[in-house]
């Protein structure tokens, strides 16, 4: 069954980066839903959080791949593990002054906030998980949404653990998902 | 003039504070190529200069390794991978930006299916204008991400030599490939201290060679059980150099072996647990095997397309143990039992000291009860026109099976996979995954300057040949012993025995006109000869073998020879077609 994977993935942060795991992505057929990319707790490395969409096994596969590109320290697939998932949009709502209390009682309802205002519009910050903001996008559509951008989830685990790369000369590396055995070191 | 007056303003705008003190002398960019080049123990590069690259042209007369000026950049490419190929050492390319850069790209693409050590080196516009669509400007590391195993380009002086260093053990570690160097014409002309780094580290690039011992157990204990094992050869036991370490395992274990496309010289096709080729084209006695087995052992091998048939059809009632350097292969195409991720070496040798030694004699027997008898008394026919399996057998005949052959792609390329007995490693050079025509003459350029040893044989048909004959002025340069044999149907044989097969016999753009390949070798200066009936073939191979430098051999064939047995696209290996000529 197809589902929603989020991957971290960290990698060194080099020129081309970015392009090398979208191309990877891309010419093997992986459907890529949202990328982020920013720095990690780590002095040069990036952090990048991918949402595939496809089967276990075709994102495992997505994740060996990636791990054969030199920049790629780790890749972990967070969905199975307890994580947040988070997301920032941009909203810019219709409001007129009959419909501007409403507009703001909805916002508050989803915990987002006001950022900016016109005669004839509303600036929308929200974060949180997709559905939370999936949520108030619908609560919104009837006002008339005038523009919207969203940055795609990043990720992180609850709890002490992380999925952090330790500096060692050779860094034990796995990939989080459910596979038949074989460690996906880089070749 | 310029130079000299370059050299001095270098001196002066030393970068290294002290660099005169110690007296470390201070090199162009192209003088540090040359030094990591040979510090990399280069013999031979295969290249084509142009514009971005005259100032690192300008210092190769005193480079210490030989360079090799191909017809056509593509040509390089695969020249390189021949003599890689050949001699397991990494080959190097070097070409000009632009349409330099772009003609590489094919060859890159073929090194990159077969696992092929390859660096090769472009020249870029210099860095003020890279951006601007310059003159001979691409982006050559943009075209190349997806048929390279990794390449760069290079932004500063000092950065040079560590590239190189790199490069190199990028590209022949783990599962090999082609590497790719992009440098600006700006740096051939800078200067800097030369300093080769001894060791690599990159914390992404760790590839696994010894595997995890227990995966190994595991497959020793399948090994154990099996009733009807098979293993299955991938090229990956070459390019380990593990070729003796299988042997022993293959005996110890008693295993029958069959072989991927590239897996042909992991293990003698003489030997008698040896099967030879699996898959499409492959031997009826093979795919049975395949379809009867209870353990397939794949060993350095990727589960192509071609080898598999149909994979839901593949092997269907075999428990299966993947042996493979990288890991992405485990799983991707076929389901997998037991993996083992390693180097073929590492793995054989924990394997063998695992296994109990052991027969198969009532598995071999059955195997052996499959071949396809008709096929072989056909073989002994004489028709009128040269049978392309007796050229291939006399070849092999003739040369004592130690040749090495290299061809384009197409039927006489399964021909040569089927017919000519691969007894050694390494002397079986073909294009596999890309399937590239015009790949058998620069290969086997690049195989002969490799290994001047050994006699060198370029099967070819002759739609590839039109693709790269050109390549034939190369060969008189280099003054190589090369044997080509041309086996020439006047069709682009492999496509028109698809439309036979499967296209009701619409011969749709196959028929294929050429010059008098004869008169084209003499054009050349070299040795012609044309070959019209089964009679000549023998004469002509043993006349070939005693000319000095290069020899064209036109083998004119039966137009329509189809190559059986084959597997019909979409079809499983068990729905492969026979020839129905000699159907009883």
């Amino acid at each position: 069954m197809k589902n929603r994977h989020i991957l971290s993935v960290l990698v060194e942060d080099h020129p081309g980066v970015l392009n090398r795991v979208v191309s990877l992505l891309r010419r093997r057929s992986f459907n890529i839903d949202s990328i982020t990319v920013g720095h990690s707790e780590q002095p040069g490395v990036s952090r990048m959080t991918i949402v595939v969409i496809g089967r276990g096994e075709e994102v495992e596969q997505a994740g060996k791949q990636l791990y054969k590109l030199m920049e790629v320290l780790k890749v972990t697939d967070v969905t199975p593990l307890n994580c947040v998932a988070h997301e920032l949009a941009l909203i810019k709502v219709a409001a007129k002054s009959q419909t501007r209390s409403e507009i703001l009682q909805i916002a508050q309802i989803y915990n987002a906030r006001v950022v900016d205002a016109s005669p004839s519009t509303l600036l929308i910050e929200a974060t949180g998980p997709e559905q939370q903001v999936d949520g108030l996008l619908s609560m919104l559509k009837a006002f008339g949404i005038r523009e919207l951008v969203r940055t795609g989830p990043v990720a992180m685990m609850r709890g002490s653990s992380t999925v952090g790369i330790k500096e060692s000369t050779r860094p034990e590396r796995e990939l989080a998902v459910a596979g038949n055995g074989a460690s996906p070191h880089a070749n | 003039m310029a130079a000299a007056k370059a050299a001095v303003l270098g001196q002066q705008n030393a970068e290294v504070p002290g660099a005169q003190r110690e007296a470390r002398p201070l090199l162009t960019g192209s003088e540090i190529v040359c030094r990591a080049l040979e510090d990399e123990g280069v013999d031979t590069v295969f290249g084509y200069p142009g514009g971005a690259v005259i100032p690192l042209y300008d210092a190769l007369p005193r480079a210490g390794f030989h360079h090799v000026l191909v017809r056509f950049e593509q040509w390089a490419a695969l020249a390189a991978e021949g003599y890689a190929r050949a001699t397991g050492k990494p080959g190097v390319c070097l070409v000009t930006s632009g349409p330099g850069a772009t003609n590489l790209v094919t060859g890159l693409a073929d090194a990159m299916l077969d696992s092929i050590p390859i660096v090769a080196i472009t020249g870029q516009v210099i860095q003020p204008l890279i951006g601007r669509d310059a003159f001979q400007e691409v982006d050559i590391t943009g075209i190349t991400l997806p048929v390279t195993k990794h390449n760069y380009m290079v932004n500063r002086i000092e950065d040079l030599a560590p590239t190189f260093k790199e490069a190199f053990h990028i590209a022949t570690t783990g599962r090999p490939g082609p590497v790719l160097i992009d440098i600006p014409k700006t740096l051939f002309l800078q200067k800097h201290v030369y300093s080769y780094p001894e060791t690599v580290f990159r914390r992404g690039y760790q590839p696994t060679s010894v595997p995890n011992m227990r995966q190994v157990r595991l497959a020793a204990e399948a090994i154990a059980k099996a009733r009807k094992p098979l293993i299955m050869a991938g090229h990956g036991i070459m390019l380990s150099g593990a070729t003796e370490l299988f042997r022993e395992f293959v005996e110890k274990t008693g295993i029958p072996v069959v072989h991927t496309l590239l897996g042909l010289g992991t293990f003698p096709e003489s030997h008698p647990l040896g099967l030879g080729l699996m898959g499409m084209h492959g031997h009826k006695q093979v795919n049975d095997a395949l379809d009867e087995c209870d353990l397939l052992l794949n060993i350095g091998a990727r589960f192509d397309d071609r080898a598999t048939g149909q994979v839901s059809g593949f092997a269907p009632n075999a428990f299966v143990v993947h042996v493979d350097i990288d890991p992405a292969e485990i799983g991707k195409n076929v389901r997998t039992d037991v993996p083992v991720v390693g180097d073929a070496r590492e793995v054989l040798k924990l394997l063998i000291s695992e296994v109990q030694g052991g027969r198969h004699d009532d598995w071999m027997a059955w195997i052996d009860s499959r071949r396809n008898r008709v096929l072989d008394e056909a073989l002994e026919e004489r028709p009128e026109w040269p049978e392309p399996y007796s050229i291939i057998k006399a070849i092999a005949k003739a040369t004592g099976g130690e040749a090495i052959v290299t061809t384009d792609v197409g039927q006489h390329q399964m021909w040569a996979a089927q017919h000519f007995g691969y007894d050694f490693p390494n002397r079986w050079i073909t294009s596999g995954g890309l399937g590239t025509m015009g790949f058998g003459l620069p290969s086997a350029i690049g195989a002969k300057i490799g290994r001047p040893d050994l006699e060198v044989w370029a099967v070819i048909g002759d739609g590839g040949f039109q693709m790269s004959c050109n390549e034939l002025a190369t060969a008189v340069q280099e003054n190589l012993d090369i044997n080509i044999a041309v086996i020439n149907n006047g069709y682009l044989g492999m496509v028109r025995q698809w439309q036979d097969l499967f296209h009701a016999k619409n011969y749709s753009e196959v028929k294929i006109g050429a010059p008098s390949f004869e008169k084209l070798a003499e054009a050349y200066g070299i040795a012609g000869m044309t070959v019209r009936c089964d009679a000549e073939i023998e004469p002509a191979i043993e006349r070939a073998r005693t000319i000095r430098g290069p020899v064209l051999i036109d083998f004119v064939i039966e137009p329509e020879a189809n190559v059986w047995p084959i597997v019909p696209p979409g079809a499983a290996n068990s729905g492969m077609l026979h020839q129905q000529r000699y159907e009883g």
